[in-house]
């Protein structure tokens, strides 16, 4: 594998991994609190969902010329990447709360056992909850996997990557029957908020005509850069005094 | 429900800040402009993200919700 592929094998991993805890946590805390069979159900229809969405865009972008492909591409995984990269560089630095398994499992607990209770075999809210978690979490993956691929021209690569993270989390998350607290979710974000960014640019400029000194060798460098200014950019906030209002959300 | 689904869209592609958004327009449309000029800037897309990342983490900075 070059450079290149391991470097979109392991964003999709990282940003496929990070979106199934995400999900697992919901899914685990409405399953566990209403009933299992509902909570599957909505899994399985948002997973046929994201399915037939990827069928049908899959074969659009991969028929996109690879100039607009790079532009388009390039453009969103920019957009995304430093969505990623700015919450994950002020949770690094303290600013904004860190993201929490354990809390958000027991905030969807309470609410689901609030709901009014289903008396019939099927649980509408429970499968609601379930099916909106996963296709939620799940369509920002399933556009990392179709564009990380069509620009590489290599979509098995991608989904073997995803496919595998989400193996991963599933035997973790059937093994501890726990949130899955320990997984360094908030690294995670902040390594695939560098890459996405980093992809993003790259395409991006390729695609706008931009001509990398080295060709796909300097993607390498263009992660080092990224990596080295988000570090510096917490750095900074680190060092700021720290309002009241940040403080308080930051130990919240 | 043509609305809910644009807003939908709207908030899966620009995400919690616009002004990130923007900067990526900004960034390759830009480099597609000098760079149809003849000018080779790959430079500048890296220089305008990474400038409009930090300008977004600024003290009391606004355009976001999360």
């Amino acid at each position: 594998m070059s450079g290149t592929e391991v470097s979109l094998a392991l964003s999709v991993f990282l940003a496929c991994a990070v979106e199934a805890v995400e999900a697992f946590t919901i899914v685990l805390a409405v399953g566990s609190t209403r009933r299992w069979s509902s909570a599957l159900a909505g899994v399985g229809a948002a997973a046929l969902a994201l399915a037939v969405l990827i069928g049908a865009l899959g074969p659009a972008i991969t028929s996109l010329p690879i100039g607009v492909l790079r532009v388009v591409v390039g453009g969103l995984l920019l957009t995304f990447g430093l969505q990623w990269l700015r919450k994950a560089i002020m949770r690094a630095a303290g600013t904004k709360a860190k993201h929490d398994e354990e809390a958000i499992f027991r905030e969807e607990a309470a609410e689901a056992a609030a709901a009014p209770a289903s008396d019939e075999s099927f649980d509408g809210y429970a499968f609601a909850i379930s099916f909106k978690a996963v296709l939620l979490e799940g369509l920002e993956v399933a556009f990392i996997v179709l564009t990380f691929g069509a620009n590489q021209h290599d979509v098995g690569l991608a989904a073997v990557a995803a496919g595998a993270a989400v193996l991963v989390v599933l035997a973790a998350g059937l093994a501890l029957r726990a949130p899955l607290a320990r997984v360094p979710e908030n690294g995670m974000k902040f390594a695939v908020g560098v890459l996405l960014t980093s992809f993003g640019i790259f395409w991006g400029a390729e695609g706008a005509g931009a001509s990398w000194p080295g060709g796909e060798a300097s993607l390498g460098p263009l992660v080092a850069v990224v990596l080295l200014a988000a570090l510096a950019m917490v750095a900074e906030l680190r060092s700021r005094p720290r309002a009241p209002r940040a403080a308080a959300e930051a130990s919240a | 429900m043509i609305r809910r689904v644009a807003l939908a869209v709207w908030d899966f592609v620009v995400g919690d800040d616009w002004r990130l958004a923007l900067a990526a327009v900004a960034a390759i449309g830009l480099t597609a402009i000098v760079c149809a000029l003849g000018l080779n800037v790959w430079w500048l897309a890296p220089v305008i993200a990474l400038a409009a990342l930090r300008w977004t983490l600024r003290p009391g900075s606004a355009g976001s919700h999360s």
